[in-house]
């Protein structure tokens, strides 16, 4: 009550008290108000809860709230094998579960000491940077619809619906592929799938380029995002910005060139970069980065070679299903395997990649047993969302709405 | 100079009190060292001009159960100017839930914000002036920390309880 009595206007809490109506509207819009945005509204991207205070239409405070999506990834990783839980690695960011897939398996990989043979190690090069484009598509046409564009849209879903058709012939699912194994990857890329991959490529630049013209040349689309949520370089890397959002700052830091992981030292690509670090140089750095990946593929394509795609470890990469039917070894080594897990050596490891909306991290830590001891998921929508206050504050509610959509928050990842 | 001796070298020299327990695995240097002096040490990393640790990335704990010092606060930095990744790994001594705070290094990288509102929510270690420490995911009225080892997998029945009409 005491809290009420400070912040609100005499006249309108004496009318709430004692029910009076003689209050005007002159007397309300004197007063701040506190707005509830989320958690279920279409354009805050999932379940993402903003608590915003306006003066007017112009925001002066923001509190995100998160936990809607929260499951608790990180203690059922703690009491599973580290093969049962690449399929919930494709829950935390939905949009891009290849990806997600890659980075896990990159970490147990580097904590167990297993290395796999390079055509598994190019595949999956070429399922996280396909799952770059896809989910940079749905953040171009999801943050056009947002800000009123809702044609771009249905251009990049039709886009990236070619994408999920080439993940149908690489693993058989087309949302939550679980497509990587410790070692390799579950399959070999069967030459249709490389070939639909090709064909995709190859088609991909003039529909980009269509939806480029169609947002470039919209003065209303313009409007509603140059210079709104513009945040300065040093503010973006004190509050943890990372991925595309950092990279429209001007700086450039990208994990595929500042640590190298996978083959990426043998990829010639650029990293593309903007200064102004506003919702407009975010979706221009989003369609770069689609050419650079689709510029990646290509050559990954080119450069892909022959040779098996599991590492040759028997005690620590499961065999494949057909030798398990018809050899002994092999079943014994799939018992141990799914029964005890792989057991990694005591110590603990951090291995980042550059997942489509940042850095994607995994802080294992081991005993020695065939579950981890401790599981972190360093999840970049996380750090992303953080800086969301600093972008929102002295602009209209409205802009609220394509500054979320710019940052592109995934919050099954932001929530684990 | 390489980076894996300049650093110890240079926490030494600034500060000759502090014992630092270094270790190499897989090609990453961890720093352990006592949990007194975590805001002096992360701010000489952030500001001195040949290490410039200006990115964040994470904050977490580690919970070892029947060890001794139970937890361990982990600290995973990055400095874009040497392209170089450093853990700080800070036990925190006792095993009673009074012992279980530490300093807050908000001050020193904003990013740490939330980033140790989820390790209290989680670990229900205590951030000491930090500015806004709620729960980051559980709601406030939750009384457990889940990621601490003596939490069931299952949960606690009836420790989230429904609205009542």
């Amino acid at each position: 009550m005491k809290q009420l009595e400070k912040e609100t206007d005499p006249k309108i809490l004496q009318a709430l008290l004692a029910s009076r109506n003689d209050y005007t509207v002159e007397d309300a819009l004197e007063n701040e108000m506190i707005i509830n945005m989320g958690p279920q509204h279409p354009a805050t991207h999932g379940v993402l809860r903003l608590l915003l205070r306006l003066d007017g239409e112009r925001i002066i405070g923001c509190v995100p709230e998160l936990g809607y999506l929260h499951r608790g990834y990180e203690k059922m990783a703690e009491n599973m094998s580290y093969y049962e839980y690449i399929p919930h690695t494709d829950r935390l960011d939905y949009i891009s579960p290849m990806a997600n897939n890659v980075a896990w398996v990159l970490a147990v990989e580097k904590l167990a000491g297993i290395e796999a043979p390079k055509r598994a190690q190019y595949i999956r090069m070429m399922i996280a940077e396909l799952a770059r484009i896809a989910s940079h598509l749905v953040a171009i046409g999801s943050f056009a619809m947002d800000v009123g564009a809702l044609t771009v849209f249905l251009w990049t879903l039709r886009e990236r619906e070619k994408i999920l058709d080439i993940w149908d012939i690489l693993c058989g699912a087309r949302f939550t592929n679980s497509y990587t194994r410790i070692g390799g990857v579950a399959n070999d890329a069967q030459p249709e799938a490389l070939a639909k991959a090709k064909w995709f490529i190859d088609q991909f630049e003039p529909y980009l380029a269509e939806v480029e013209q169609l947002l470039n040349t919209n003065r209303i689309f313009i409007e509603r995002v140059d210079g709104v949520g513009a945040i300065s370089k040093e503010d973006a890397i004190d509050l943890g910005f990372c991925g595309p959002n950092l990279r429209a700052c001007g700086v450039e830091f990208d994990l595929r060139r500042n640590a190298p992981y996978l083959c990426y030292n043998e990829i010639d690509f650029n990293i593309p970069t903007y200064t102004e670090g506003d919702c407009l140089a975010r979706y221009f750095l989003r369609i770069d980065e689609c050419r650079e990946s689709a510029k990646i593929v290509k050559q990954i394509l080119d450069k892909i070679p022959q040779g098996p795609v599991h590492a040759d470890m028997p005690k620590k990469v499961l065999p494949q299903k057909d030798e398990v039917y018809t050899k002994m070894e092999e079943l014994i080594h799939d018992f141990m395997i799914v029964n005890f897990g792989i057991n990694p050596p005591v110590g603990e490891i951090y291995h980042a990649i550059e997942g489509s909306k940042g850095e994607l991290g995994f802080y294992l830590v081991s005993k020695g047993e065939g579950h981890p001891w401790k599981c972190k998921i360093r999840s970049p929508s996380f750090n992303n969302i953080q800086c969301l206050p600093k972008l929102v504050i002295g602009h209209l509610i409205s802009d609220v709405v394509a500054i979320i959509g710019s940052i592109d928050p995934i919050m099954g990842e932001a929530d684990k | 100079m390489d980076l894996k001796a300049l650093i110890p070298q240079k926490l030494k020299e600034k500060f000759p009190s502090v014992e630092f327990e270094l270790s190499d695995y897989k090609d990453e240097l961890t720093v352990k060292f006592d949990k007194k002096y975590i805001v002096e040490v992360c701010a000489f990393l952030k500001s001195d001009p040949e290490l410039e640790f200006k990115l964040c990335s994470d904050v977490t704990a580690i919970d070892w159960a029947t060890r001794k010092n139970r937890f361990t606060v982990v600290y995973n930095i990055f400095s874009l100017k040497n392209n170089f990744r450093l853990r700080l790994k800070v036990p925190l001594s006792g095993i009673d839930e009074s012992d279980c705070s530490i300093d807050s290094v908000t001050k020193v990288w904003q990013a740490s914000n939330w980033q140790e509102r989820e390790t209290f929510d989680m670990y229900g270690i205590k951030f000491k002036n930090h500015p806004d420490l709620r729960r980051m995911y559980m709601p406030e009225e939750f009384e457990y920390h889940p990621l601490r080892k003596e939490f069931p997998l299952m949960g606690i029945p009836g420790s989230l309880p429904l609205l009542k009409k």
